[in-house]
């Protein structure tokens, strides 16, 4: 169980009555539900719930026939996805999302672009202004790459890690951009237990010592009730619980839809 | 056992980053510069300088503009002659309408307007996804062959429609012109690649080579990273097309002395393709080692075939055309990063030599 | 102003001033643009059906047009000499030339497909252009690169309708055409190798999955596009001889995909005609004002404006991007 102390009660993310279609497919149907700041908020559900689809709401990519988002108390107008990411939201993806003709080091400076201040004419002769600002934004790199413990693979093509590492790369470059708010699309999938305990202790010390607010898809019960603040359960595209772990857990609607009932 | 790199420790991220930060990398790329700038000059004929050196050294660069759009940031243009003809067309009316103008100046420019005319055919067709800009391209490569024939003002009302570049100097050095030595041309030619060739080094290596990268990869994540998908292709196709033309200007001006519009048609597009594809996408070694091959398999074959076997030219270029082909879907197939990983997985077996493993 | 009223009302005043004329050019563009259409209906087939835009399908219908020439008359391969007894008469040369465009299928799944399976698209493009290469050389070793004449028995001589000229040839043109296109369509709706082509076209390994067998398919699909090449060849090849420009047609039939849309079989068509007729238009009405030559690049600037305004072509399918 994680503590509130970091949770200042401060609405970061507002969702309200989002719905989403693709032609005559309804994604999503008048979802509404908030993420406050420095909590982690779990998206749960069924397979095509539609969480990833409200990822890609969140970060832009799809963009709701209803509804509106309030980020940081601004009413988000229809954006980009680079628009929401200068904002402050980052990402990891489902089907791992790494640029695999990169190495481990470059993949994660890649998420720190936005940072780094690049100046066309200077960055032709690289020694100098550009070499500098390389420099510095490696030393934050490579403080992340500390923090996951994957120094072994800095210059590693990515390709060729095995999938937990992969993931691992993954949440390091969402990291490098210094985000507000972390989106985590099953983060936990296809680990074993070694490799889910190791996710988990790095999703719960990014959140206890950077304070980023998370947000995150699992399945995974055990890791859900452990880590999360809060919870909220989408069936169908449609919000069927929204609470506290335990709370969520007692709810009818989702042991029917979602949990189930052990059979003992 | 040469080429061990225990020992080499780097400490710091400037060497860690380093081009050649193995030693023996660098002893190996200094005598490669020492065999071309010193050694050349003394042993070449003008037969190898102009059938095979400068040639080679125009499609380097034009493989090395190519890589850029394709190689690195995942974008298919089939104008690449097109786009040559323009940095020869605009080499041709600056310095004919501005004789005084530095040479160095004139091809600057010239690979300026080719990036400018890049711009024009690259904003509508990189907003879409898929090899659209194939199809802008060859738009393009067709449209600007058609202009450079039809409209006489850019061979200056010349009634042969062929361009001729007039002599000029750089430091006091006769660089083109029939006069010009073919020894001047060479080391001209080979100071522009060089230079050209580091600056695309450098930004292949910073965060703009990045960013390319990370849109050839997996371009959805990249938008929702931050990284702007039609700037950062228009980037890298507007970089493309000033080295694209930079080549073209050096073609006609350093290598054939005049040209007409069959010089840049669609077969040249093809084949700086080939370049890229066989020597490796995404990689500056690359395009080097396929600009170098292709360039001189069909002199290759045809002292061969033609001088040695006695067959006939046109065989020769038959059997050319399907070794190309060939040669591609090889490739594709065995190693598509092309010749450049093979040099690389050679250089990691020296590496254990002669241990196994 | 005076430059203005040269180059949109003349041209304008021309076409309805003499309307006879103006029809004609429309016929003859028409008629271009069925064989386009032709030559697009098997890149269509193959797009739809591994998702590979085949670069090679220009030089498939002059491969396969060389061989029935040579076939036809006794030629031997290599040496090109022409053995009198050895001609076929025109039907076993065409069923003949339908085997060797078969085998050739089995030959370019074993060799380029299988190896390449699930790879990016622009890599299987790519690969389809060094095929192009190889088929075109082979072609030119094996039957020599002069341009040959080809003659099937397709009526020649002229017709009249309304005090318009049509050339015979180009109404059996049309009717080839058409029949084809209506025996594709069908092929695809309702036959269950046609749906299983279209679920090869939207994902390799699902299909495989399901248990469809990849390679046949795909021998399938790539012989129904050498037939459809076949019949491309044939045509093109009686009206302006055998030669290497045949296999430049590839390069036009992308605007004509661009318009239609790469998986649509009626939109190939229409697209070929629109190609066909625009160039023709362009090239009489305004083609004397720029000297000439218009059509070397007017489909493609009408493709890239096209392009501009509704990406996927007039009957393509909208695509919808996952993450």
């Amino acid at each position: 169980m994680s503590e509130n102390g970091r949770v200042s009660g401060e609405v970061l993310l507002k969702i309200d009555n989002i719905s989403l279609s693709f032609g005559a497919v309804k994604a999503i149907t008048n979802v509404s539900f908030d993420i406050l700041k420095g909590e982690v908020r779990a998206i749960i559900g069924p397979n095509g719930a539609g969480k990833t689809s409200m990822l890609n709401v969140i970060n832009g990519f799809y963009h709701p026939q209803e509804g509106t988002i309030t980020f940081k108390n601004n009413v988000r107008s229809q954006m980009k996805p680079h628009n929401a990411a200068a904002q402050g939201i980052s990402r990891t993806f489902q089907n791992v999302a790494l640029f695999r003709g990169m190495t481990t080091l470059d993949n994660i400076m890649t998420g720190r672009n936005l940072k780094i201040k690049s100046n066309f004419l200077a960055s032709l002769l690289y020694y100098g202004w550009t070499q500098r600002e390389e420099n510095r934004h490696r030393d934050f790199v490579e403080h992340i790459i500390g923090f996951l413990e994957i120094e072994a693979i800095r210059k590693v093509p990515v390709g060729r890690l095995p999938y937990g590492l992969q993931k691992r790369v993954e949440l390091g470059r969402a990291l490098a951009a210094e985000p507000e708010l972390l989106l985590l699309d099953e983060p936990m999938a296809g680990m074993n237990l070694e490799e889910k305990q190791d996710m988990c202790r790095f999703v719960l010390d990014v959140n206890d010592e950077f304070g980023t607010t998370i947000a995150l898809i699992e399945h995974d019960m055990g890791v859900v009730m452990d880590i999360s603040d809060r919870v909220v359960v989408l069936d169908h595209g449609e919000k069927i619980a929204d609470g506290t772990p335990d709370e969520v857990r007692a709810n009818q609607n989702v042991i029917d839809a979602y949990l189930g009932v052990s059979q003992d | 056992m040469i080429y061990r790199e225990t020992g080499q420790f780097k400490t710091s991220y400037s060497a860690d980053q380093a081009i050649w930060p193995i030693f023996q990398d660098r002893w190996f790329i200094g005598a490669i510069v020492v065999v071309f700038f010193v050694v050349v000059p003394f042993v070449a004929s003008e037969y190898w300088y102009q059938s095979i050196l400068i040639p080679t050294l125009v499609y380097c660069l034009a493989a090395l503009g190519l890589n850029i759009l394709l190689g690195y940031c995942g974008q298919l243009s089939l104008g690449t002659g097109g786009f040559m003809a323009v940095g020869a067309y605009a080499c041709y009316k600056l310095t004919t309408s501005f004789p005084e103008m530095n040479l160095l100046v004139v091809f600057l420019l010239s690979g300026g307007i080719t990036a400018a005319v890049g711009l024009i055919f690259g904003v509508p067709s990189l907003r879409i996804k898929g090899f659209y800009l194939a199809v802008a391209t060859l738009a393009a490569q067709f449209f600007l062959v058609w202009l450079f024939n039809k409209v006489p003002w850019f061979v200056n009302y010349s009634p042969s429609g062929s361009i001729a570049m007039p002599p000029r100097e750089l430091f006091g050095v006769l660089v083109t012109g029939p006069m010009a030595s073919p020894l001047a041309r060479y080391m001209f030619a080979l100071i522009v690649v060089v230079v050209l060739a580091m600056i695309a080094k450098n930004l292949v290596r910073g965060p703009l080579g990045r960013s390319w990268m990370a849109i050839r990869d997996q371009d959805i994540a990249a938008e929702i990273i931050g990284i702007r998908p039609l700037t950062t292709k228009l980037s890298a196709f507007c970089v493309s097309s000033f080295y694209v033309g930079v080549a073209g200007a050096m073609m006609f001006a350093l290598w054939l002395g005049s040209a007409e519009t069959e010089a840049f048609d669609i077969n040249v597009s093809f084949l700086v393709l080939f370049m890229v594809i066989i020597g490796g996408l995404g990689s500056i070694l690359g395009s080097f080692l396929g600009a170098i091959f292709i360039a001189n398999v069909p002199i290759l074959l045809k002292t061969i075939m033609v001088d040695g076997m006695g067959m006939l030219a046109v065989t020769a270029k038959h059997v050319e055309i399907i070794v190309f082909g060939g040669l591609i879907i090889f490739f594709l197939i065995v190693e598509p990063l092309g010749l450049a990983r093979l040099w690389q997985i050679a250089k990691e077996k020296l590496r254990l030599w002669p241990f196994p493993h | 102003m005076e430059y203005f009223q040269i180059v949109l009302i003349d041209p304008i005043l021309d076409m309805i001033g003499f309307p006879i004329f103006f029809a004609e050019v429309v016929i003859g563009g028409l008629m271009t643009g069925i064989m386009y259409s032709l030559v697009a209906l098997g890149f269509v087939l193959i797009f739809k059906a591994s998702g590979v835009f085949n670069f090679a399908q220009g030089v498939l219908a002059l491969f396969a047009a060389l061989t029935l020439v040579g076939l036809m008359t006794g030629t031997i391969p290599v040496t090109q000499a022409q053995v009198p007894m050895l001609a076929l008469p025109v039907w076993i040369a065409i069923i003949g030339t339908i085997v060797v465009m078969i085998g050739l299928a089995y030959l370019i799944e074993f060799v380029v497909l299988r190896p390449l399976v699930n790879q990016d698209p622009i890599i299987m493009f790519m690969s389809t252009i060094g095929l192009a290469f190889v088929l075109e050389g082979v072609g030119d070793i094996i039957w020599g690169s002069e341009v040959k004449a080809l003659d099937v028995g397709i009526p020649s001589g002229m017709f009249e309708w309304q005090g318009i000229q049509f050339q015979q040839f180009d109404i059996v043109a049309a009717v080839i055409a058409a029949l084809l296109v209506a025996v594709l369509a069908l092929f695809f709706q309702y036959t269950r190798v046609g749906r299983a082509l279209r679920a090869v076209a939207d994902d390799h390994q699902a299909a495989l999955s399901v248990g469809i067998p990849l390679k046949t398919i795909w021998v399938i699909v790539w012989s129904v596009a050498g037939i459809v090449a076949l019949v491309a060849g044939v045509m093109w090849g009686s009206k302006s001889g055998v030669q290497f420009s045949l296999s430049l047609i590839a390069l036009k039939a992308l605007p004509v995909l661009i318009l239609g849309g790469f998986t649509s079989v009626p939109g190939a068509i229409v697209g070929g005609l629109i190609i066909g007729v625009g160039e023709k238009v362009a090239e009489v009405y305004w083609g004397p004002l720029v000297n000439g030559a218009i059509e070397n690049w007017f489909a493609y600037i009408v493709a890239l404006i096209f392009l501009l305004f509704r990406p996927q072509g007039l009957f393509g399918e909208k695509i919808i991007e996952r993450v």
